[in-house]
C-alpha cells in the first residue's frame, strides 16, 4: 500500500511522457511550416523566370516588402495582444503626409512652416504614437470595440490626409525622407535592414522580456493576466502606441519607396497585412503566433507580388489574382500548421 | 462487492462493454464496462484523469469507441453520424452551458427544430403513446404524454407566439418553473441545468447524464437538483451521476460504478459499499495511506505576529469586516454563495477593490485594487477560477507557473529560458504536478494538475500571505490531498493563510473558520468544529435566518472525500 501510494498515477499519464521529446519538435515545426512553401514558391520563380533568381531581383522583393513588413510586425503585436487596429494603414498615409507638409513651403502645398527635417521626422513618429495613444485610450480605457474603433480612425484618418493634402501628391521633400530606401548598406536598402531588425528585436522581446510574455498571457486570458499580477491595461495601451509608431515608420519607408506621398499612400493595406499575418500564423483571437511567422508570411506575399510582375499580368487583373493567392495560401498554411486559424 | 453483482432479467437501460479509447499513445480507457438499469440514478466517480469524461463522451455518441460496444435497451447504439437518434437516447448536462445565452429560453429550447434542416420533433406526430420508441422488454418507458407536437416553424417562419406557448407547455409538463421568455444568461446555473434537462427530455432521452452538476451550486440550490432528480426519476428518468462529492453520491444515487487510471473498478449497489471502501477504490490506496500524506494540524502560536489587519472593511459586497490573521495561521472563511467571502478574499489579494477601511499587511498599509502592488506587498492568490482567472490555455506550464515573477528571472526584465525552466522545474517537483515538463502546454493537464500549477503561480512569489479561493474545485481526492498538503508546509514557514471554500475538507485544516452571511462575520469556529455546527452557521440557521431546523438540512453539506469519518 505503501509503495502504491509513492508511485503516482499508473499507466495513463505515465504513457504522455513517452510524448514529450516528439510533441515540443512538432511544436517547433509548426513556426516553420511557411518555410517549405517560400522554397517552393522560389524554386517555382527560378524555372519561371531567368530573372528571377538573381541578386537585384531578390534585392528588389525586400526593399519592396519592407514597408508591408513594419505594418505586419505592429498589426502582430496588437493581434497577439488579443485586439485590432486597423487603422494602420491610414497612418503609413497620415504620418509621414503631416511630416513632410510641416516642412513644404506653402508654394508646394505644404503648411508653410517649413521645420527642420529632423523635427519633421520626429514628428511624423508622434504623430503614429499619438493616433495609437488615441485607439488605445478607447479601446483599453473606454472600453470600446476595438475592429469598430480603429475602422472608424481608418476612415478619419484617411480623410484628414486628402482633406490636408486636397488630394494632391506630395514631393520634393528633403533628402532625408526618402534616405530609408535610397541608401544601401552591402547592397540592401537600410529600409530591409531597418525591418529585419525590428523583427529581430520583437522576435526577441516577445520571447525573452516579461513585457513580451505578457502580451501573450493578456492575449490569451486577459482576467488570469490580471489575477497574475500584469498590468493588463497598460500594457495594452503600450502596444497600441507601439504599434502606432512602427506604421509610421513604414510609412516614411513606403515614402521612400515610391519617391513621394500620394493622398492615398497605404489605401487597402491592411487586408495584405491581415493576409500575412494570418499565414504567418497569428491567431486573430489573441495569445498566438511568432514573429518568425509572420516575417514568413510577409516574404512569402512579396514573393507572390514580386512573381506575377515578373509574369507580366495585365495590370487589370493582377488585384483579383493576389486576392486568390492569398486564399489559396491561407488554406495551405492551414494545412501545414494543422491548426485551425481563428 | 468488486464484482458485478447485479443478476437480473432486465435488460439494461445503457450498457458498454469492454470500452477503449485511445488517443495516440494515450490511453483514455482501457477497460470502460457501464450497466445502467432503468430507472435508477447511477454515480460514476473516479478520480481526475480516470477515464470519466472519455466514458461520457463514448455513451452521448462523441467520440466512437476503438474496441468494445455500447447498447441501449439491448440494441446497438446508432451510428456516430446520426446525432438525432443519439439525441433521442441520451443527453449530458455538461458544466459549461450549451444552451445560446443571448437567446430566449424559448427559442433554445426548440433550436433544433427551427435550424435543422430535416426536422426531428417537428411535423412528426411524436410519442403519443406509441411511437418509435417501443420498449422491447417489457420494462415499461413512461406513455408519451410529455411529448408535444411542436410546429414552432409556419412554411419557415418563426411563430414567436407558438414557440412561446409551447416552451411553456413543455416546461410546465416537467415542472421547470423558469419564464420561457427569459434570457438564457439571466437564469441561475439551477434553473439553466433544468432548462437542459427539459430540453433533452423533449427529445424523447429518458436517460441524463449529470456532468458535475453540484459544482456550481451552493447546498440549497443541491438540495433543490435533488429533489427534483428524485421527482424525475419516478416518473421514469434514468439518470448517470458525475461528481466528486461522495456525499452526493450516498444521498441521490442507487448505484455507483468506480473507474480508476482507465479501468473499471467495481459496480456496487450505493448501499453495501461504506464511503471507506468507495474511497480506496477510487484511489487504489487505504484511507490511512492517504492520510498519511497530510500533515497534521499543527498548535495555533498565539503569540505569532499579526500580519494581516483589516478594519471596517466595506464593498458592494460585505459590510464593515474587521479580520487578523497572524503568521503561520489558516484563516478559513465560509458561507453561501453571495455571502461575500469570495470577494472579501479578493480585496486583499487585489482583484476587488473595497469602498472603505483599511488593511495592514506586516504593519504596512496595503494597497486595494492593484494586483501588482498586492504581489509586492506580499499577498499571492488561487484565484477562484482557474479557467477563468487561474491559466492562460495556450501558454506552457513553465510560463503559467511563472507569470508573476517573471521580473526575478533576470535583469532589465529579460527572462532567461534556462532560469525559467530551473524555476518552473522546481515548482512542479515541489507541487508533484504530473507533466512531461515545463514545455507542456497547461491545457492538456487534467483538473487537478492544473489547479496545482495555479497554486505554484502563487506560491512562486513567496508570498506572506496565500490566499486561496475554491482551491480544491474540481479536483479528484488525491490531488486535494497533496493540494492542501500545501496548505500546511506554507504555514510551517511562517506563511499566513486565507483560505474559501465550500468544501469542509478544506476548511478542517483551517486554525479558525469565519462565517460570513449577507456580508457579514456572522460566526468564528475555531478548529476542532462539529460539521452540524458549521453547516448551521452557513446556511444562516443559528441566527434566524433561512430554513427551519425541521427541514433536516443537508446535514454534513459536502463533508470528507477523502476520510473515512
Amino acid at each position: 500500500m505503501k509503495t502504491a501510494a509513492k508511485s503516482p498515477t499508473a499507466p495513463g499519464p505515465a504513457v504522455k511522457g513517452v510524448l514529450a521529446p516528439k510533441a515540443v519538435l512538432l511544436r517547433r515545426a509548426r513556426e516553420l511550416a511557411l518555410v517549405p512553401a517560400l522554397l517552393l514558391l522560389m524554386v517555382l520563380g527560378a524555372v519561371v523566370n531567368d530573372s528571377f533568381l538573381t541578386e537585384r531581383n531578390l534585392i528588389s522583393i525586400l526593399g519592396a516588402s519592407a514597408a508591408l513588413a513594419m505594418v505586419v510586425l505592429a498589426e502582430s503585436l496588437v493581434l497577439i495582444t488579443g485586439k485590432f487596429d486597423l487603422s494602420l494603414e491610414s497612418v503609413v498615409g497620415i504620418a509621414p503626409a503631416v511630416g513632410a507638409l510641416l516642412v513644404l513651403p506653402a508654394a508646394q502645398s505644404g503648411w508653410g512652416t517649413e521645420l527642420p527635417t529632423a523635427l519633421a521626422l520626429l514628428a511624423i513618429l508622434s504623430v503614429g504614437a499619438a493616433v495609437g495613444a488615441f485607439n488605445g485610450i478607447l479601446v483599453v480605457k473606454f472600453k470600446l470595440n476595438a475592429f469598430i474603433v480603429t475602422l472608424a480612425m481608418l476612415i478619419v484618418l484617411r480623410g484628414l490626409l486628402v482633406g490636408a493634402t486636397k488630394g494632391k501628391t506630395l514631393f520634393g521633400m528633403p533628402d532625408s525622407f526618402y534616405s530609408l530606401a535610397t541608401t544601401t548598406f552591402l547592397n540592401i536598402p537600410m529600409s530591409v535592414w531597418l525591418a529585419a531588425a525590428a523583427f529581430a528585436i520583437a522576435g526577441f522581446v516577445l520571447k525573452y522580456h516579461r513585457v513580451g510574455r505578457a502580451l501573450y498571457a493578456i492575449g490569451g486570458n486577459a482576467d488570469a493576466a490580471r489575477a497574475a499580477g500584469i498590468r493588463v491595461e497598460r500594457v495594452m495601451l503600450g502596444v497600441f502606441v507601439v504599434a502606432g509608431t512602427l506604421a509610421a515608420v513604414g510609412g516614411i519607408i513606403q515614402t521612400g519607396y515610391v519617391g513621394a506621398i500620394s493622398a492615398n499612400q497605404g489605401n487597402n493595406m491592411i487586408f495584405t497585412v491581415f493576409a500575412a499575418a494570418v499565414i504567418g500564423g497569428i491567431s486573430l483571437d489573441g495569445g498566438k503566433g511568432t514573429m518568425f511567422g509572420a516575417l514568413t508570411g510577409v516574404l512569402l506575399l512579396g514573393v507572390v507580388q514580386n512573381l506575377l510582375t515578373l509574369a507580366q499580368v495585365p495590370s487589370f487583373w493582377i488585384q483579383a489574382i493576389y486576392g486568390g493567392i492569398i486564399l489559396v495560401a491561407l488554406m495551405i498554411a492551414r494545412v501545414t500548421t494543422g491548426r485551425a486559424q481563428d | 462487492m468488486s464484482t458485478q453483482v447485479r443478476k437480473t432479467a432486465v435488460t439494461p437501460l445503457v450498457e458498454a462493454r469492454d470500452i477503449v479509447k485511445r488517443y495516440g499513445p494515450t490511453t483514455a480507457l482501457a477497460d470502460g464496462r457501464l450497466t445502467v438499469l432503468p430507472g435508477e440514478s447511477h454515480a460514476l466517480v473516479g478520480r481526475n484523469g480516470a477515464g470519466k469524461s472519455t466514458l461520457v463522451n463514448i455513451l452521448t455518441g462523441l467520440q466512437a469507441p476503438d474496441e468494445g460496444e455500447v447498447r441501449f435497451d439491448g440494441e446497438p447504439a446508432p451510428a456516430p453520424a446520426d446525432r438525432d437518434a443519439w439525441r433521442r437516447k441520451v443527453a449530458c448536462v455538461y458544466q459549461k452551458p450549451t444552451l445560446v445565452p443571448e437567446m430566449t429560453v424559448a427559442e433554445n429550447l426548440f433550436i433544433a427544430e427551427i435550424h435543422a434542416a430535416k426536422s426531428t420533433r417537428l411535423n412528426r406526430k411524436v410519442g403519443r403513446g406509441s411511437g418509435p420508441r417501443r420498449s422491447r422488454n417489457g420494462m415499461l418507458r413512461p406513455p408519451d404524454k410529455h411529448s408535444i407536437n411542436r410546429q414552432p416553424l409556419q412554411r419557415g417562419f418563426i411563430s414567436w407566439r407558438k414557440l412561446r406557448t409551447e416552451a411553456a407547455e413543455l416546461l410546465a409538463t416537467w415542472d421547470v418553473h423558469v419564464d420561457p421568455d427569459a434570457r438564457t444568461s439571466d437564469l441561475k446555473v439551477e434553473d439553466r441545468q433544468m432548462v437542459e434537462i427539459a430540453r433533452a427530455l423533449s427529445f424523447g432521452a429518458r436517460f441524463i447524464i449529470l456532468d458535475e452538476p453540484t459544482a456550481q451550486l451552493d447546498n440549497r440550490e443541491i438540495e433543490r437538483l435533488f429533489t427534483r432528480m428524485r421527482a424525475l426519476q419516478d416518473s421514469g428518468v434514468t439518470f448517470l451521476f458525475i461528481s466528486h462529492h461522495l456525499q452526493e453520491v450516498y444521498e441521490v444515487c442507487q448505484t455507483v460504478t468506480v473507474l480508476r487510471d482507465a479501468r473499471w473498478i467495481t459496480t456496487a449497489p450505493v448501499a453495501e459499499l461504506p464511503r471507506r471502501a468507495l474511497v480506496e477504490a477510487m484511489a487504489g490506496e487505504s484511507v490511512e495511506a492517504i492520510a498519511e500524506q497530510a500533515v497534521d494540524p499543527r498548535d495555533v502560536d498565539h503569540d505569532a505576529p499579526v500580519l494581516l489587519e483589516a478594519r471596517g472593511l466595506t464593498s458592494p459586497s460585505y459590510t464593515n469586516i474587521d479580520l487578523t490573521v497572524r503568521r503561520g495561521e489558516v484563516v478559513g472563511l465560509a458561507g453561501i454563495s453571495g455571502s461575500g467571502k469570495v470577494q472579501l478574499a479578493e480585496s486583499f489579494a487585489g482583484l476587488h477593490t473595497p469602498t472603505g477601511g483599511t488593511a495592514r499587511l506586516g504593519g504596512e498599509r496595503l494597497p486595494f485594487g492593484d494586483v501588482r502592488a498586492a504581489l509586492k506587498a506580499g499577498v499571492a492568490c488561487v484565484p477562484r477560477d482557474r479557467h477563468d482567472q487561474g491559466l492562460v490555455a495556450g501558454m506552457t506550464i513553465g510560463d503559467n507557473a511563472t507569470m508573476s515573477v517573471l521580473d526575478r528571472l533576470g535583469r532589465f526584465g529579460l527572462v532567461g529560458t534556462d532560469r525559467k525552466r530551473a524555476f518552473a522545474g522546481a515548482l512542479i517537483e515541489r507541487l508533484d504536478i504530473h507533466t512531461e515538463g515545463p514545455d507542456q502546454p497547461v491545457s492538456d493537464l487534467s483538473g487537478g494538475n492544473a489547479q496545482k500549477v495555479v497554486m505554484a503561480r502563487a506560491l512562486a512569489s513567496d508570498p506572506r500571505l496565500l490566499v486561496l479561493i475554491n482551491p480544491t474545485a474540481g479536483v479528484d481526492v488525491k490531488s486535494k490531498e497533496s493540494l492542501l498538503a500545501r496548505m500546511d508546509s506554507a504555514r510551517e514557514d511562517g506563511t499566513a493563510v486565507l483560505v474559501v471554500s465550500d468544501e469542509l475538507d478544506d476548511l478542517r485544516r483551517c486554525d479558525r473558520v469565519l462565517v460570513l452571511f449577507h456580508g457579514r462575520v456572522v460566526a468564528e469556529h475555531p478548529a476542532g468544529w462539529r460539521d452540524h455546527e458549521l453547516i448551521a452557521s452557513i446556511e444562516g440557521v443559528d441566527h434566524g435566518y433561512g430554513i427551519s431546523p425541521g427541514d433536516n438540512p443537508r446535514t454534513p453539506g459536502r463533508p470528507a472525500g477523502g476520510r473515512g469519518d
